[in-house]
């Protein structure tokens, strides 16, 4: 085999690692808030809920959540094989499925709002 | 004879030992293990559209979960964790993105340098459009 698939699933891995970088931190923090009963304004349920309902939101919320689940599904699947899981494509299978099936709900959900 | 002899390819046992061997090799795996924090946090808010497309009551629901001392202790690894992956990933964009103007090679203080500080402005900003300050 003279192909690789190595560009498929590492191209949305540097992609994910780079937009993680960026947001998932203050991301943490506004739901820290919530849970700390200090939640911003916009998760307030009217806001949150129009703001989500908007279709160009919709896309950047299920791009958010596929890269962000795929690249810490392909960084999983690698400290697998790095702890001594020799398995690797089980624990391939099994970990981009997770990160698909999440992506689907996603979109689901998202339709729904 | 030939076709029934088999190939015993020697398979080298591999543990987890290796990680502690060195300072560097912790480092290196906590690094990694920030995946499973962004991804479980990934998954919660997914669980979170869920809530918000059932309506008010399962929203507030949510919400009323996420007070709960399991998941501020959660949200509290998780920030530190995912800080970590934002800081190695930053201090490796040098290596990625080597930057070359004319002769000479940009700094890599410089390109790091401009990636911590385009986080700290997009941080603030969504901080301030979220109606956190």
């Amino acid at each position: 085999m003279a192909k690789s698939n190595k560009p498929i699933v590492w191209g949305p891995f540097a992609a994910g690692g780079t937009l993680t970088a960026f947001v998932t931190p203050v991301l943490i923090v506004l739901t820290l808030m919530a849970a700390l009963g200090h939640a911003p304004d916009l998760l307030a349920y009217d806001r949150l809920h129009a703001f989500a309902g908007h279709w160009l939101v919709q896309v950047a919320i299920a791009g958010v959540i596929f890269l962000s689940l795929w690249s810490a599904a392909h960084r999983l699947r690698i400290t697998c094989y790095d702890l001594g899981v020799r398995a690797d494509i089980l624990v391939a299978t099994v970990v981009y499925a997770v990160a698909l099936a999440g992506t689907a709900a996603s979109v689901i959900y998202l339709a729904r709002i | 004879m030939a076709e029934k002899m088999s190939r015993k390819p020697y398979v080298r046992e591999m543990t987890s030992e290796w990680i502690f061997r060195h300072p560097r090799y912790l480092r290196y795996m906590t690094r990694e293990f920030s995946c499973l924090f962004i991804g479980g946090w990934t998954l919660m808010m997914v669980w979170g559209l869920k809530q918000l497309a059932e309506g008010p009551a399962a929203w507030a629901a949510f919400l009323e979960f996420l007070k709960s001392p399991a998941s501020i202790a959660f949200h509290v690894v998780a920030l530190v964790f995912a800080v970590y992956h934002s800081v190695t990933w930053f201090n490796l964009t040098p290596k990625a993105l080597p930057l070359q103007v004319g002769e000479e090679f940009v700094p890599g203080a410089a390109i790091a340098g401009a990636h911590f500080g385009a986080w700290a402005v997009l941080s603030l900003a969504v901080l301030y459009f979220a109606g956190a300050f």
